[in-house]
């Protein structure tokens, strides 16, 4: 993947729901098939940016926690 | 649109009855999260939840008749921030106490980063949802169209009702 087709989102001091709501609306901006990187404080995206990738129909690539505070995910367009 | 068909998104139909700040916020926030998710959203704004059509909410918060909301002060250092102040509920009768519990409200909702409920109301309507005020309320209460956002609808009880009869979600705040 090539760093053209990667998006990246800093979601740090938003709280629900914020996080999915950026998310989402990024989403919109980018082709089918391209991912965002996103980088997050609020510990609510481990639960629900999982929760909306699936009810979305979007891929959760990955998400981890880097440090107290700090989660990274990327997520892919489906659709 | 039957519910067997696996491509038609969820729908949520919400009843927003309360005016209050404390009771402003559920709606838009799950309403913004369904919408943000896929899902079609309608919110049914009737009794003093009208007032959250209006194009500036003027929405206070007090914790008389409310006596699980803290009272805390929203600046300061750590310790004093987590006192619970035992204010007597005689004192909440005082003119300004109201308005000084919105202050301080909205003060911690700003401090923590958490969007205005206009803000929230905004990613409703653009992520499309549908804000329908109450037609009857609106009579009683002397609410006119034009006392709304724009993009308000009005219907009635049984508008709401076919909405909310293919709805997957039904909440009534």
């Amino acid at each position: 993947m090539s760093d053209k087709s990667k998006t990246v989102l800093d979601l740090k001091g938003l709280l629900c729901p914020m996080p999915v709501v950026k998310i989402s609306l990024a989403m919109k901006t980018i082709p089918v098939g391209a991912i965002i990187e996103a980088t997050a404080s609020d510990p609510g995206v481990v639960a629900d940016i999982p929760a909306w990738a699936r009810s979305s129909g979007n891929e959760l690539v990955s998400l981890d926690k880097v440090a107290d505070r700090e989660f990274r995910f990327v997520v892919k367009r489906l659709k | 649109m039957s519910k067997s068909d696996p491509t038609k998104p969820k729908r949520l139909a919400i009843i927003a009855s309360k005016g209050t700040l404390d009771w402003a916020y559920p709606p838009f926030i799950l309403g913004s999260t369904a919408a943000a998710m896929g899902w079609e959203v309608g919110i049914f704004f009737t009794f003093f939840g009208l007032s959250l059509l209006k194009p500036k909410i003027k929405a206070s918060v007090t914790p008389l008749g409310n006596p699980a909301m803290p009272m805390k002060m929203p600046f300061g250092p750590k310790w004093f921030q987590n006192i619970v102040w035992p204010i007597p509920v005689f004192m909440m009768s005082i003119p300004g106490f109201q308005a000084l519990a919105t202050t301080l409200m909205k003060m911690t909702f700003k401090k923590s980063n958490v969007a205005t409920v206009e803000e929230m109301r905004d990613v409703c309507i653009q992520f499309g949802a549908r804000l329908i005020g109450c037609q009857m309320t609106m009579d009683v209460f002397g609410f006119k169209r034009e006392d709304f956002i724009p993009s308000a609808e009005i219907g009635g009880a049984a508008a709401f009702l076919e909405y909310a009869g293919d709805a997957d979600v039904t909440l009534y705040v």
